[in-house]
């Protein structure tokens, strides 16, 4: 997993609540290999079934090139636990979601794969998502270690991160190596759960 | 005495292998359930040169990816999804989990085998790489989806890094009125709080309205919680939950059901156990639900009308009603008893269990099906019971079809999709946007509400039309 430090990009305002993962990625973009998922991304709202792209969609217009961070309202990936959600988006440069809430399985998926979801109040989401429509191509950085996102107005906000994941992220560590080194422990857990859970 | 605890709080803590400072907690999944789209997981697990810890706590069955029209997976022409199906049964022989493939009556939707086959249990923690994991809180487990990086961590370790969530209690009491089923509670708890109500959340739903419900019923509510953003949903097992379990395949047997049944009953929250929020509804005012835009939280009763985006608090929620009416094709104001459909949907792990076609074809019987409508039962197990009861005959002589068990047009992984524009009144959990087709328009209703459907070809009050 790619270490994550600071981050700098276009953000992108999608202006609504209960962005669900089908949106995110539609289920017939999961079962194919990753390289493949690419095109995936919000593939119905940003495409014509034809895949010729839709001119009004926000991701579509010129200004937002190259964004690599997505301001939404609340419950953003909401639904489904497909990771390809998080990673569709990380394949198509995007690291940083910037929301009042997500869903749970999301956020989590964000932390296996080196990206930050980031919880703002909904009151400074809102001017953001404003600042965004009113300067399009407007930057936001993140800087994970003093857990800040400054805004395209020079504010600044501080965000909530698990330190457990803020370190993880910071060192680019996967759960599964860290967890290796407390096998001792899952080997005392199991014996004793056999002794006290027999039926099991 | 030890302070008063949640069930979710007993069950949490016999599952902590190591709490550390920073407020994270491995804990220990005593089962895990594995389905076709798992294949990402064993694949990674491949790559990171792991094997599996614990392969008799890991359970599979391939699910999404498999046609309900026949069993032939050799048949499949895609390559790509004959892969996902066939690589199910590869991963269990290589890796010593076992495997419910296609052509074995265990065959099922993941969330409808766990407990069919007494995989889920009370007290356990429970895991899946799939949103409706919270379905088995219904026996009283701790159970919730994860994402594929999680499951891979699962099967290597047998446990997951968490961070404890808060609790919520939803009571539903009083008795629930004629025709009103699990699908309606739930579809009018998730319209009460919202589609981000518990989000941090796990809800225990209480309440004398919950207590009646079977164990079917129970299933069905505790599915859609992440519908309403929780993370799981758990109802207090008893003596409903102990008949259901006993005797299934992988549940405890003789002096070992004992011993369970003895734990089992200490489960339950303690009097006086409080949790971060409560929630309450009465049971009699709740009527049969249909959902009329894009998320969960957009239903209303049948004798609701298409709500006016004018009605709305404020302009953002105005906005999310008028591009749910527009994506749904529908005017405000219209009576939702009439709407015509295009096509009915029975099926998913929220509503294909025997009670469900039983509800089904208890409306069905003597009618015909005015629209194309399938019935797709959650296992091989329910269909042969389903067929035992001369179900299937009620549904084909209504013209109905009735097919092989999987996920179907739940979410057409498969190609088994709607086409766009085609109003569906499915008894799936998700109304999202495209999640059946691009483009097409799903309405969540129960079994019942869409037989009625069916054999009207509109969103019908299925209470004029059961027997009294
Ligand atoms: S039936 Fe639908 S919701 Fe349930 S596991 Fe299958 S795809 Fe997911």
């Amino acid at each position: 997993m790619q270490p994550f430090t600071t981050w700098k990009a276009v953000a992108v305002p999608l202006g609504m609540p209960n962005i669900d993962t089908d949106q995110i990625i539609p289920g017939r973009y999961l079962g194919v290999t990753r390289e493949q998922q690419k095109e995936g991304m919000f593939r119905d709202m940003r495409c014509n079934e034809d895949g010729s792209p839709k001119p009004d969609f926000i991701m579509n217009k010129p200004a937002y090139n190259g964004a690599g961070v997505v301001v939404a309202e609340r419950n953003f990936g909401c639904g489904s636990s497909r990771e390809q959600a998080v990673t569709v988006m990380l394949d198509n440069g995007y690291r940083v979601f910037i929301a009042p809430s997500f869903g749970d399985i999301f956020a989590n998926n964000c932390y296996q794969n080196g990206c930050v979801p980031a919880v703002l109040p909904e009151a400074r989401v809102n001017e953001l998502l404003r600042f965004l429509l009113e300067l399009p191509g407007a930057e936001i950085s993140v800087d994970l270690a003093s857990q800040t996102v400054t805004g395209p107005d020079g504010k600044t906000d501080s965000f909530a991160i698990d330190s457990f994941r803020k370190d993880c992220l910071l060192k680019g560590q996967d759960d599964i190596s860290l967890t290796l080194s407390y096998d001792k422990d899952i080997a005392a857990f199991e014996s004793r759960q056999k002794a006290e859970v027999a039926w099991l | 005495m030890s302070q008063p605890a949640t069930m979710f709080e007993k069950i949490w803590r016999r599952h902590v292998v190591v709490d550390r400072q920073d407020g994270y907690t491995l804990l220990y999944v005593d089962r895990h359930i594995l389905h076709d789209g798992s294949f990402f997981a064993f694949e990674r697990l491949k790559q990171v040169g792991q094997k599996v810890r614990r392969p008799e706590r890991s359970f599979g069955t391939p699910d999404h990816y498999v046609p309900t029209d026949t069993r032939n997976v050799a048949a499949i022409s895609d390559d790509r999804q004959r892969l996902l199906v066939t690589s199910m049964a590869r991963h269990g022989a290589e890796t010593g989990v076992t495997v419910f493939d296609v052509g074995d009556r265990r065959q099922g939707i993941v969330h409808v085998m766990g407990p069919e086959q007494g995989i889920t249990l009370p007290g356990l923690t429970m895991v899946c790489g799939d949103s409706h994991t919270s379905t088995h809180g219904a026996l009283g487990a701790l159970a919730f989806g994860i994402g594929s990086s999680e499951v891979t961590h699962v099967l290597a370790t047998q446990s997951l890094w968490q961070r404890k969530p808060k609790s919520m209690r939803i009571t539903v009491d009083g008795q629930l009125g004629f025709g009103i089923t699990g699908k309606d509670v739930i579809l009018a708890i998730i319209a009460k709080m919202g589609a981000a109500g518990a989000v941090g959340h796990v809800i225990e739903y209480a309440g004398s309205a919950i207590r009646a419900l079977s164990m079917e019923g129970r299933l069905t509510v505790c599915n859609m919680s992440i519908e309403g953003g929780a993370k799981a949903g758990m109802i207090a097992p008893d003596d409903t939950t102990y008949e259901y379990v006993r005797g299934r395949q992988f549940a405890p047997k003789g002096a070992a059901w004992d011993a369970a049944l003895n734990q089992w009953r200490s489960l339950p929250s303690d009097d006086g156990a409080t949790f971060d929020r409560e929630l309450s509804l009465a049971g009699a005012d709740i009527a049969p639900m249909v959902t009329w835009g894009t998320s969960p939280e957009d239903a209303a009763p049948i004798t609701a009308r298409i709500p006016e985006p004018s009605s709305a608090p404020d302009i953002a929620k105005r906005e999310g009603i008028e591009r749910a009416l527009a994506y749904q094709g529908l005017t405000p104001g219209t009576p939702i008893d009439g709407i015509k459909i295009d096509r009915v949907f029975i099926g998913s792990c929220t509503n294909s269990r025997i009670e469900d076609l039983r509800e089904a074809a208890k409306v069905v019987k003597g009618r015909k099906a005015a629209v194309p409508s399938w019935v797709v039962p959650g296992s091989g197990i329910i269909k042969e019971q389903a067929e035992a009861e001369g179900l299937d005959r009620i549904f084909e002589d209504a013209g109905i079809e009735w097919r092989h068990a999987g996920c179907s047009m739940c979410i057409g992984v498969n190609g088994e999709t709607g086409k766009p524009g085609e109003r569906i009144a499915s008894t799936s959990n998700r109304n999202f946007v495209g999640r059946q087709g691009r483009g097409v328009r799903t309405h969540l209703v129960s079994p019942a509400m869409a037989a009625a459907a069916a054999v009207t070809g509109t969103f019908t009050d299925v209470r004029k039309l059961l027997p009294n």
